[in-house]
């Protein structure tokens, strides 16, 4: 009983990053009907940024509780210009060509990326500075840290706050007009670019905020730390129902939890054939099983039509 | 034969303006489109075009199918780019203006097969209409205005737009387009798969807004629906004006009567 609650408790705060991370892929998919596979390396330079800022803040003395903040702020920044410069230089040119090139377009910007990272950063593991105590809590036998609290916390604020922006404001109902029907946007009045932007760098910021979750809870971060996450954060969007929020949070939650169940128990299952290092199959196996039964995701509807 | 008169389908300087002698000649246009041309696909879908809409108008292009009036509305309205020619609005030149920004102007377009937002609620969609305006208590009360217009939608203001009928989904699109407080309305085929009794209804509304004076500019495939409610008319074949003047004379001609109306 005590690991079932622990595998939950960790899915749960894994499940929360990837639903911020398969949000970005849902927003660009939805809006341009383009999967950003350069988006894992957007949540991988957050972590950079974050990490880099904040060891510099804390070198010049600033007190832990401040540098967090900025270098949070610094991250997302930096990660929002990265964001809008991926779409201007990379896709917008390619608004209107066949489907395969903004897609190769995407892989090979995630290339140029990770090869930048990897000359900025190199390629040994840079540990994310401890900044608070991070004691463990008891919860019926399971252990559950203070990071890990504030990540799922926050994670779901910021999910919150996203809903908020998208279905209460009038930047929002312009986003889901682009969505739906570019030509009827435009005719009310919407410049279409400047959506696309803003919802890259929205996706962007969020996975920024992604990007130093994970490396404040495994404490580390490394340039090819993106690939593995956008692609289960891809996952889990596909699982949701790409192009739909919702779907991305739920799809990002339950990957979380399969993934960590499923790791949990495949030694006894297996009869300690397989050890809970073959956690990363889960996501997987679920993509696959996901696009062999329902293509359109759990509460993905028909692929939306453009007009 | 009528006093109509046959514009050539060539571009040619000052033709084709000022169509009926008794409209407008005096009052500048609102939109003044001359030797506007079109090419769709490698294919030339508008053929130097002239036409202009005065201040008050409301004007029909009738055509039969593919003779380029949706095209030609859709390049009024910025989402197409013309090949040739030019679009005065209000006296400034609409080259390099983009849609939204024309939208901003005040050109709206209500395009054909209507282009709600059907995934988006009634009230919603009007409040996009209202995108370019900041005057959010203004909004509030057009908004009003629209329920009391389509009282049809105010019983329907927080269903989706997608799962009304076609002939509310046509009010919704009137509705969106006359919150942005338009100068030139242009609708192009509001009639279109839409029940009589409804059809009826949508004229009826299009007829009270022009009385309050907006401008329209009315693409119709039913000729005779059209010409009825406006005041002037173009008809058009093969990308080409062939014919334009006062709607009672387009209604007598046997040119109009032969291809449009039926005999």
């Amino acid at each position: 009983m005590e690991i079932f609650l622990q595998q939950i408790i960790n899915g749960l705060v894994q499940g929360s990053v990837y639903a911020l991370v398969a949000l970005g892929y849902t927003m660009v998919y939805g809006i341009l009907g383009l999967i950003n596979f350069a988006h894992g390396e957007v949540v991988m330079i957050g972590a950079m940024l974050a990490i880099s800022s904040l060891t510099a803040l804390l070198g010049i003395g600033v007190p832990p509780l401040l540098a967090l903040p900025l270098s949070a702020g610094f991250a997302m920044l930096g990660c929002m210009a990265l964001g809008y410069g991926i779409e201007r230089i990379a896709y917008r040119p390619l608004r209107h060509a066949p489907r395969l090139a903004p897609l190769i377009t995407a892989i090979g910007v995630s290339i140029v990326l990770q090869n930048l990272a990897m000359m900025v950063w190199g390629r040994e593991y840079h540990s994310f500075p401890q900044l608070i105590a991070n004691s463990p809590h008891s919860i019926g036998g399971a252990i559950i840290n203070d990071i890990q609290i504030i990540i799922f916390i926050l994670a779901l604020a910021i999910m919150a706050g996203l809903m908020l922006l998208v279905h209460r404001t009038r930047l929002g109902r312009a986003m889901r007009a682009v969505a739906e029907n570019q030509h009827a946007a435009q005719l009310m009045g919407v410049d279409i670019n400047r959506v696309i932007s803003v919802t890259f760098m929205l996706g962007s910021a969020l996975a920024a905020v992604a990007g130093m979750m994970v490396s404040a809870n495994y404490g580390l971060a490394h340039y090819y730390m993106g690939f593995l996450l956008g692609l289960k954060a891809f996952t889990a969007a596909v699982l949701g129902g790409i192009g739909n929020l919702r779907g991305a949070m739920l799809g990002g939650l339950l990957l979380g939890l399969i993934e960590s169940l499923g790791a949990g128990y495949i030694g006894d299952l297996s009869g300690g054939v397989f050890g809970s290092n073959y956690q990363d199959v889960f996501a997987f196996f679920v993509l696959i099983a996901v696009l062999v039964f329902r293509p359109s995701g759990l509460l993905g509807e028909r692929i939306a039509e453009r007009a | 034969m009528t006093n109509l008169k046959n514009s050539a389908p060539s571009p040619s300087q000052g033709e084709g303006w000022g169509g009926g002698k008794k409209f407008s000649d005096s009052a500048s246009p609102l939109l003044d489109a001359r030797d506007l041309k079109v090419a769709y696909g490698g294919i030339q879908a508008v053929k130097g075009i002239a036409l202009h809409i005065a201040p008050g108008e409301l004007v029909a292009l009738i055509g039969s199918n593919g003779a380029g009036k949706t095209t030609t509305l859709k390049t009024l309205a910025g989402l197409l780019h013309p090949s040739g020619g030019q679009i005065h609005y209000d006296g400034k030149s609409l080259k390099d203006v983009a849609a939204h920004q024309r939208a901003a102007m005040g050109i709206a377009l209500v395009p054909e097969g209507r282009g709600v937002f059907a995934r988006m609620t009634v009230t919603e969609n009007l409040q996009m209409g209202a995108y370019s305006r900041s005057d959010n208590s203004e909004i509030a009360s057009d908004l009003a205005r629209m329920y009391e217009l389509f009282p049809r939608l105010a019983e329907r203001k927080n269903q989706l737009a997608g799962t009304l009928s076609g002939g509310e989904q046509q009010m919704v699109a009137m509705a969106r387009a006359l919150m942005s407080r338009p100068r030139l309305l242009m609708l192009d085929e509001p009639s279109m798969g839409l029940a009589p009794l409804m059809v009826q209804k949508i004229f009826e509304t299009i007829r009270d807004i022009a009385a309050q004076g907006m401008s329209i500019l009315l693409v119709e495939q039913n000729a005779k629906l059209a010409l009825q409610a406006a005041q002037r008319g173009y008809v058009m074949e093969s990308g080409a004006i062939t014919l334009s003047g006062a709607a009672s004379e387009l209604l007598g001609s046997d040119a109009v009567r032969r291809a449009y109306l039926g005999g």
